[in-house]
């Protein structure tokens, strides 16, 4: 680098560049906190949702699957399960778990009631209906 | 070394490289679950080794940034470290419950884990590379802050050069921003919205702050060229770093939720953040070639330049290769990501700690350079290490390009499952390189125990 350009030019450049675009950010936020409640589907946040979604998290579900496309690629996208598969099927599903089939990926049995089942079902309901911008590409995830 | 408060450096970097050991175990089980996939279940299921793999590569990474830190600005300050006491307090409070945390995601299943460690009080657990428990978050907050208090009474008191500026101040912000850390609204598109100001602003912003001072702190030891220069592209790397980087984090922006401006907003600043990332491969090779001696540790040199190059592979190229909205659209949650995300965390700030360890060990342990028989085993370590990644990288790619052309183009996409066993064989062949990288991570601590000739102490 040139010596016309000194260390206090880029000093400065770095504390003023670091300053506007993190203002920047900020600003972005503010925007998208407004926006969100048009495409979050907060309206269909209910408790049942908010305890589904504890379950979720204290099973570490996230430690294999996908959910919006974040998380482990172990285990499929859980993002739009719901519509892949119905409520029916993802409590039978977490019920038969794990299929013991030799040599294919397992997924541990949590032992969850009835009620927790139902939570985790309207959790993925909830999540499903949030606006993705068209994600995933198709419904295999 | 010339104050002797460096010295708690040293267990440290002990500490972290134990840790990288243990990392890389769960790496290779988790690798062996991806194609044997009932391999050690139920004992360890792959969520659990996946937590310990990721939570053990932020906690020795953390270990390594410390050690730097306690090494560098004492160093930089010209004087004594403010408290050593309080630095080797730390140490072992942050190793018993980075231990008693690993332990519990072993022995304790997560939910019962989560509910004994107040996780219903506050739920913060149950998030990628963020599961640990609440105390041991808090935990984390304490011995940073700590750290800070430390490391900020040293800076004050002593010489204030550009790079432990630097270096503090992404220290601050890497303690700054864990703390959205503790926020977990139930609202889904918010708590994922924050979780990236921990995730992208650390290893796109606060971290690459921490990662230019270390580059640069020891290309001013090893080149001894003059410090003007390597300060004034320090400043204009990390510039370039957060202007791109922070509005950049709109790449995480596109699919989750978020209004869709995100993508103009995402796609345009993050395909500026290779920027930084070249400058540091350009600013690693300036410094070596423009060098005004011959400085004995040849291999702290060549981590040094490995680093301006792998970081520049795996952040720049493999960062940008998947970070425009309509290619990510395809990419996102593949194994794409998975191949950024090993070549990145490697080339940058493995390689970055790996490189400031080889700089400093041997001064912790009384003397300029290892022997020369040492340093040859330490760039065998570093060539096997290097190039297994970087077809590691490539194996995870080709799977993740057949991943997606299988499962998300064409009108009649297979399966997430079936997909899975069309590219096992790009599994494989990414295991058994995974054991070659274990051979080199070997042969890198075996390099500490080579006596060999001793060059002049210093
Ligand atoms: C060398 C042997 C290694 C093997 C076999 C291995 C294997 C794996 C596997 C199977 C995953 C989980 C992918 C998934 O979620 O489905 C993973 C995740 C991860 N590993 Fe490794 N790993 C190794 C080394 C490393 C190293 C050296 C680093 C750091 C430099 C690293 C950093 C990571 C990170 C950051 C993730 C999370 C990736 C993401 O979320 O996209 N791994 N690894
Ligand atoms: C050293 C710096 C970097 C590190 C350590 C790093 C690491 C990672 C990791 C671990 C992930 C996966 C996160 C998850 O599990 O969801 C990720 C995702 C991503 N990174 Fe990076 N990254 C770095 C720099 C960059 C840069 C410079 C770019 C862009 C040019 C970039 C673009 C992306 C994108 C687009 C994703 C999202 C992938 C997806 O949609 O699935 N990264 N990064
Ligand atoms: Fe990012």
């Amino acid at each position: 680098m040139s010596s016309a350009f000194t260390k206090s030019a880029a000093r400065n450049i770095f504390y003023g560049g670091a300053v506007f675009f993190f203002l920047l950010l900020l600003g972005l936020t503010f925007d998208t906190m407004q926006t969100l409640p048009k495409r979050d589907n907060r309206a269909n946040l209910t408790d049942s949702v908010e305890r589904g979604k504890h379950i979720w998290e204290t099973r570490n579900c996230i430690g294999c699957h996908t959910l919006l496309g974040e998380g482990a690629y172990f285990a499929p996208e859980l993002g739009n399960v719901y519509t892949r598969r119905g409520p029916e099927f993802i409590k039978a599903w977490i019920k038969a778990q794990p299929t013991g089939a030799p040599g294919r990926r397992q997924m541990p049995n949590f032992n969850l009631s009835e009620e927790q089942l139902d939570d985790l079902v309207a959790f993925l309901k909830y999540a499903s209906e949030i606006n993705t911008a068209k994600w995933p590409p198709n419904i295999e995830g | 070394m010339k104050y002797q408060s460096q010295a708690v450096a040293k267990p440290y970097f002990i500490a972290a490289i134990g840790l990288f050991v243990g990392q890389i175990l769960f790496g290779l089980i988790m690798g062996l679950q991806y194609v044997v996939g009932d391999f050690l279940f139920p004992a360890i299921p792959f969520n659990v080794a996946r937590m310990v793999h990721t939570n053990l590569l932020i906690v020795w990474l953390l270990f390594g940034f410390m050690g730097a830190a306690y090494y560098l600005i004492p160093e930089e300050s010209e004087r004594e470290l403010y408290s050593p006491k309080l630095a080797l307090a730390m140490f072992w409070i942050f190793l018993v419950a980075g231990a008693l945390t690993i332990v519990g995601y072993l022995f304790v299943p997560y939910a019962k884990l989560a509910e004994m460690t107040g996780n219903d009080l506050l739920a913060t657990m149950g998030r990628e590379f963020l599961e640990q428990p609440l105390p041991t978050k808090i935990g984390i907050v304490i011995v940073a802050l700590a750290m800070l208090f430390n490391l900020s009474m040293t800076v004050l008191k002593g010489r204030k050069t550009a790079i432990n500026l630097v270096m503090l101040l992404g220290l601050w912000g890497l303690a700054i921003f864990f703390l959205f850390s503790f926020y977990n609204p139930a609202n889904l598109v918010k708590d994922k919205f924050y979780w990236w100001w921990v995730v992208h602003l650390w290893v796109e912003g606060v971290w690459e702050l921490i990662m230019g001072a270390m580059l640069a702190f020891v290309l001013v030891k090893v080149t001894g060229v003059d410090r003007e220069v390597i300060e004034k592209w320090l400043y204009v790397i990390i510039a370039m770093a957060l202007i791109t980087g922070l509005v950049g984090m709109g790449h995480h922006y596109y699919w989750i939720g978020t209004p869709e401006y995100w993508q103009w907003w995402g796609s345009v600043f993050s395909a500026l953040e290779p920027i930084p990332f070249f400058m540091m491969t350009l600013f690693a090779f300036n410094m070596v070639n423009r060098r005004r001696r011959e400085h004995p540790n040849k291999a702290a040199v060549l981590w040094a330049l490995g680093t301006g190059v792998m970081a520049f592979l795996g952040a720049g190229v493999w960062g940008f290769l998947h970070t425009l909205a309509p290619v990510n659209y395809y990419t996102h949650g593949s194994q794409i990501t998975a191949a950024h995300g090993h070549m990145a965390f490697y080339g940058a700030y493995v390689m970055v700690v790996l490189t400031m360890i080889s700089y400093t060990m041997p001064l912790l342990r009384g003397r300029e350079a290892n022997s020369p028989k040492a340093q040859v085993l330490e760039m065998w370590a570093f060539w096997l290490m290097t190039v297994s990644m970087v077809f590691i990288t490539l194996f995870l790619t080709a799977a993740g390009i057949l991943q997606i052309w299988l499962q998300r183009m064409g009108e009649t996409p297979l399966g997430f499952m079936a997909t899975q066993d069309q590219v096992a064989l790009f599994y494989w062949m990414r295991e058994y390189t995974g054991l070659v990288f274990f051979t080199g991570l070997m042969l890198y601590i075996g390099s500490f125990f080579v006596k060999g000739d001793k060059t002049q102490a210093s």
